[in-house]
């Protein structure tokens, strides 16, 4: 479903990503390990194409389309979506607006919707301002709920979020990647970034990848990366860059 | 239910141009009406009981009380455009009385059409007595004829009695050759609400006003919400007042203003004279093309005991938050236009579903020719 070949991404003048290759198969989810500043928020916001984000070389594939030049937007129609660790606050816009806005000619009823992950008291309240963080995350589940995108990047779901809402939140993203069906229909695939694997609980991740210093070192199993990673830190990777 | 006005002499555009000002002339949604085309009263009336609409020289002669009310609140010799009302020895403009007690669900509308005329002037009264509420919807408007140039005169007095409520929405939709300068003022006494709604998102060449309301009884409340957006040419000179005179009198003023290339001044003063008041200031303004937003918020306070707070903030179209949207699915412009309606949205509680579908409805006009 996704490939990314060659890959080198800078913000600003700097070189951010270097040399990222990675392939997602339909029906897969693969996790996104590293430390803090590694560049993971960087690949989502670059693979959703976010234009402070420049490639300089490198191509993304959906479907086997190219899609490196594309607008968020152009990505967003053709399946590719997005739950946002930090999304900004919109004044004035009401999340029920925004709702109505990506629904579009899709006949959804938003007020059933909004209660399943429990926001529908919060239609009427300005997207994301005084939201807690498991509100913005239930916030940003709805969203794709509406969109169902079939590649869905997910960064850091479980972050800020109560023991409670994680669990309501993991199930509702478990099935926005079709985790409830058998693994032979399920054709939605995902691309998580987690530091502390609780989501694994509910999306069963097909295969872990590390990244350190803008690079992806080393791939395998997700919770046998998350193990070590947990008992050694990311002391290996490090060693792992600077041999 | 009402005749529809007959208005004569008035093609199909200025009819269009009179609707987008909330004007509805075929009087389904409105309880009652004050028609005035240039210095012709065309039309008043008013179907709910308890409540009048008259025209100024008939109200002063049916009232003799009235005459306390003129010029109360504004006075005569306040500037050039005041004396210039005052000196007519034909006064035009209306009177509405909303006795003890009535209250309308229907809004009332008023409409001042300048067409043909240089200078419109009018003079209007608007009572609540104790215990009323009055809803009213005013349509400003000019004809669609550009190059000619004209002036609106108005002056507006409102009085807000004890327990009393008065909600007054405005529609600006004049031409770009056009200067308006309203003077208006209200006085609301205990426990009285005054709710003031201006909308004016099309272009003008120039629009002075400042209104005042001076809150003289406890727990009375103003409120004055304005949503402006200035076109190349357009010079806006706009602000609103609060005088907190009583204890646990409250006043909330708030603008959203956009410029497209024009110019918008936005003044604001709250003045908290006693304690136990109350009062907040908001001024947001987009740039959206090179265009002039002014913020001047004063507060100013002189006794313990009364909060004041202002906001003004000025900038443009965050990326981060057009990007968001577009990353749903939203192109560019679908997701600048959803931002800047949003940034627009000021609900006003207390307001009739009508008059808040009429505020929309003139968002939704600015947003089709393009923010």
């Amino acid at each position: 479903m996704l490939q990314i070949q060659n890959l080198h991404v800078n913000v600003g003048d700097k070189e951010v990503l270097h040399d990222i290759n990675l392939t997602i198969g339909e029906g897969e989810t693969h996790v996104l390990l590293g430390p803090n500043g590694s560049g993971k928020t960087t690949l989502l916001m670059t693979l959703m194409g976010f234009s402070n984000y420049t490639i300089t070389r490198g191509k993304i594939l959906f479907r086997g389309e190219d899609v490196t030049k594309m607008h968020a937007n152009e990505r967003a129609l053709r399946g590719i979506g997005m739950m946002f660790q930090r999304p900004p606050t919109v004044s004035g816009l009401k999340l029920g607006k925004m709702l109505a806005a990506i629904s579009r000619t899709k006949d959804e009823n938003i007020p059933e919707l909004a209660k399943t992950v429990h926001m529908d008291k919060f239609l009427e309240r300005d997207i994301n301002k005084g939201f807690s963080g498991g509100e913005i995350k239930r916030s940003e589940v709805l969203q794709l709920m509406i969109q169902n995108p079939d590649f869905v990047m997910l960064d850091e779901p479980e972050s800020g979020v109560d023991l409670e809402n994680i669990s309501l939140i993991g199930t509702t993203i478990g099935t926005l990647l079709e985790k409830d069906k058998h693994i032979i229909k399920r054709r939605k695939s995902g691309l998580v970034i987690t530091h502390t694997g609780y989501i694994l609980d509910y999306i069963d991740a097909d295969r872990g990848h590390v990244m350190c210093d803008g690079q992806i070192r080393c791939h395998g199993n997700p919770r046998e990366i998350l193990k070590e990673i947990k008992q050694r830190g990311y002391k290996e990777c490090l060693e792992c860059r600077n041999p | 239910m009402s005749e529809p006005v007959k208005v004569p002499e008035l093609s199909k555009t200025d009819q269009e141009r009179l609707a987008q000002a909330g004007i509805d002339l075929a009087l389904k949604s409105r309880c009652g009406s004050y028609l005035q085309m240039d210095q012709d009263m065309v039309h008043a009336e008013c179907g709910e009981s308890g409540i009048e609409v008259l025209p100024y020289k008939q109200a002063m002669e049916k009232y003799d009380w009235l005459k306390e009310y003129a010029w109360n609140a504004v006075s005569p010799e306040k500037d050039d455009i005041t004396r210039y009302v005052a000196a007519q020895k034909n006064p035009n403009g209306y009177v509405i009385i909303a006795h003890k007690g009535s209250k309308n669900v229907l809004p009332i509308q008023t409409c001042l059409f300048l067409g043909r005329d240089q200078i419109q002037h009018a003079h209007n009264i608007i009572i609540a007595e104790e215990g009323a509420e009055l809803h009213i919807i005013s349509g400003c408007a000019s004809g669609a004829h550009v190059g000619k140039g004209g002036a609106h005169y108005g002056i507006s007095e409102f009085y807000i009695k004890k327990d009393a409520q008065i909600s007054f929405t405005m529609i600006h939709y004049w031409g770009e050759d056009i200067e308006v300068q309203p003077r208006s003022a209200s006085v609301v006494e205990e426990n009285g609400v005054f709710l003031s709604n201006y909308i004016c998102m099309q272009p003008v060449k120039k629009i002075e006003m400042y209104p005042t309301a001076t809150l003289t009884g406890a727990n009375s409340i103003a409120r004055f919400s304005s949503i402006v957006v200035s076109t190349p040419g357009s010079y806006m000179d706009l602000g609103s007042r609060a005088i907190l005179e009583a204890p646990g009198a409250s006043a909330e003023l708030i603008t959203r203003a956009i410029t497209q290339g024009g110019t918008i001044i936005s003044r604001g003063h709250i003045n908290g004279k006693v304690a136990g008041t109350r009062g907040h200031l908001e001024c947001k303004g987009l740039i959206l093309r090179d265009g002039v937003i002014y913020a001047i918020p004063e507060i100013e306070g002189s006794v313990v005991g009364t909060e004041l707070s202002h906001e003004a903030a000025v900038g443009k179209l965050a990326k981060d938050e057009i990007e968001y949207l577009m990353a749903r699915g939203l192109d560019e412009d679908e997701a600048t236009a959803t931002i800047i309606r949003g940034f627009l949205d000021v609900k006003i509680s207390g307001l009739p579903d009508s008059l808040q579908k009429q505020i929309d409805a003139s968002i939704d006009v600015a947003e089709k020719s393009g923010f």
